[in-house]
């Protein structure tokens, strides 16, 4: 009896396990298949979970179209999130050292307005934003895209909770060694919160990862577009030849779902780390 | 001189608090503070993208006026009320029900757990166009699934040019791709819930489904509370799934909120219009926020 349970409980588990990666089946079977015919007559069956003998014309054909220079997309969406994501790091965490550390005057006043920019939205803001970069003359590069986001409230705020419970005692010992505040900073906090880091890394890498409403109204041309918006216009066009539109997902996805295999645990870790925000 | 040192000493650390909070306090200034005021007062002028000949005049409330009288804004908004009211719900409850599911001791449950989540990490964008694939019509996996298992009685359906399905079947789309989520958070809070407490009710004679209504639903208040919020105000953003599949379409039928500012403000360069719905979508964030605010508060005493 309580194995016929088992079985069902397991039957169960694979099934919704089938059902979050059919999709991304249908992308990888889809995108090694070279006839667009037999794309479309497979689309219609069960075929199409199947990628049968794997052709790599379609990933040939998107590496080598000078008008959609995957690499290039590729290379433009790690500049930025990597940029961000580095600069971010050492911005928001001194800021959240000072708040959590030192005593000056206005500390509360800033740390209630670090709080309450966490609920500020960027859809609210982008099109005052749009005006400014746009008098600016910053439209279309990669300091429109990098720059406004590297400050981030939320960040600043996971890190003044992480150096919060630090016990103090590490900086007085240092204190007495005769290190200032940017050593102890660097040389005593930084290096005992990796774990925030990681969490910090993650969350604000995936939100501009996945940024798209931003990189379609500041980027004109090929040169600084990101994977999102480059995917998106390569999609719209007309007629849809699918195995192409297949193999580019393919690859638009493949450096996120590696990092996400690698590093499954830290990615849940910072999923539950998001929830705390507001 | 001791009674001087303390004096010079909190002088230094208050500049090198002041030096260390300069970066960030700099870039929160310029590009979200001064933004939001601006939002403001550009909701109350006709300014354009695009510089013109003529100066920028202030209109008042005119912006909020036309805005408010606009049937694209309510049907915006409708649409992005009718997304978050199923989404929220259905994700959660979905959610939670993987969450029980994985929450045990066995063989390869992170396994189960890791593929759960995996969605979550595949940007919206190419989420979109797997999903424009499936969704083909008349020959795409989903009809072809629908045509097998009716035996050619149902379907095939356009999913996303029907009025009445595009919306749905966005919703459908997004909760896939979303549900991992709420999944991870449950199961966090599930893990918080102390086992004797099971233990004792077993004693007891409660049978499962007491155990599950009695004990884990109430002892997850603060869990609910954090999904409902968290999701509900991902899910009023919402944008890139309608821009790339529909562009809002059939007849604005999956038109949103955030995609109407888009509109406004980009495609039509109305700078003064789309600041006036942008302020609105900033109180509607605001009030879900206080709300959570509320509930959490009430919780404490």
């Amino acid at each position: 009896m309580s194995k016929i349970i088992h079985g069902t409980y397991y039957l169960l588990l694979i099934i919704i396990a089938f059902l979050m990666l059919i999709p991304l089946i249908v992308m990888f079977s889809t995108s090694v298949k070279s006839d667009e015919f037999l794309i479309l007559k497979d689309l219609g069956s069960m075929a199409a979970f199947w990628p049968g003998v794997p052709e790599w014309e379609n990933y040939q054909q998107i590496l080598g179209d000078p008008n959609m220079p995957f690499l290039r997309f590729l290379l433009n969406t790690l500049i930025i999130v990597f940029s961000i994501v580095f600069l971010g790091i050492g911005v928001n965490s001194m800021a959240a050292y000072a708040l959590s550390r030192l005593k000056f005057r206005g500390k509360g006043l800033i740390i209630a307005t670090v709080i309450a920019l966490i609920i500020i939205p960027v859809e609210s803001l982008v099109i005052p934003l749009l005006l400014l970069v746009n008098r600016l003359g910053w439209i279309d590069s990669y300091h429109v895209q990098i720059i406004p986001f590297i400050a981030h409230p939320f960040s600043i705020f996971l890190f003044y909770q992480f150096f919060n419970k630090i016990p103090k005692s590490l900086d007085d010992a240092a204190k007495v060694d005769g290190a200032d505040f940017l050593q102890i900073y660097w040389r005593i906090i930084l290096p005992m919160s990796l774990p925030v880091i990681v969490t910090v890394a993650i969350l604000q890498g995936l939100e501009f990862w996945n940024s798209f409403l931003w990189p379609l109204m500041v980027t004109r041309g090929i040169e600084y577009r990101p994977i999102s918006v480059a995917l998106a216009q390569f999609f719209g066009r007309d007629p849809k030849v699918w195995g192409d539109i297949m193999a580019f997902t393919t690859l638009a996805s493949l450096p996120l779902l590696v990092v996400y295999f690698v590093f499954q645990r830290w990615f849940i870790q910072s999923a539950i780390g998001s929830s705390i925000k507001g | 001189m001791p009674s001087q040192q303390p004096a010079s000493l909190r002088n230094i650390e208050s500049r090198a608090a002041w030096g260390m909070l300069a970066p960030a306090m700099t870039l929160l200034i310029i590009f979200i503070v001064v933004p939001f005021f601006l939002a403001f007062l550009l909701s109350l002028t006709n300014e354009r993208l695009i510089p013109r000949p003529i100066p920028t005049k202030w209109t008042g409330i005119r912006n909020y006026i036309r805005v408010l009288t606009d049937p694209d804004f309510w049907q915006a908004l409708r649409n992005t009320f009718w997304f978050t009211f199923f989404i929220v719900p259905v994700q959660s409850s979905i959610g939670l029900g993987l969450a029980l599911l994985i929450n045990r001791q066995f063989k390869g449950n992170h396994i189960f757990r890791g593929i759960y989540f995996l969605p979550t990490v595949v940007p919206m964008v190419m989420v979109a166009i797997i999903w424009a694939g499936l969704l083909q019509a008349p020959e795409g996996v989903i009809n072809g699934i629908l045509r097998q298992i009716s035996f050619d009685q149902i379907g095939p359906y356009d999913w996303l040019h029907h009025e009445w399905l595009a919306m749905p079947t966005i919703m459908l789309m997004s909760t896939w791709q979303g549900v991992g989520f709420q999944m991870i958070i449950y199961l966090a809070g599930l893990q918080n819930i102390p086992k004797e407490l099971y233990e004792a009710a077993r004693i007891d004679g409660a049978n499962l489904w007491q155990l599950f209504w009695f004990i884990t639903l109430p002892l997850l208040r603060n869990t609910h509370i954090v999904v409902l919020i968290t999701t509900t105000i991902l899910a009023f953003k919402l944008f890139t799934q309608v821009e790339v599949l529909t562009q809002g379409g059939p007849l604005g039928a999956t038109n949103s909120l955030v995609r109407y500012i888009y509109v406004a403000g980009f495609q039509y360069q109305k700078v003064g219009l789309a600041a006036a719905a942008s302020v609105i979508f900033f109180l509607i964030v605001l009030a879900i926020a206080l709300c959570q605010h509320h509930l959490i508060q009430t919780d404490k005493d």
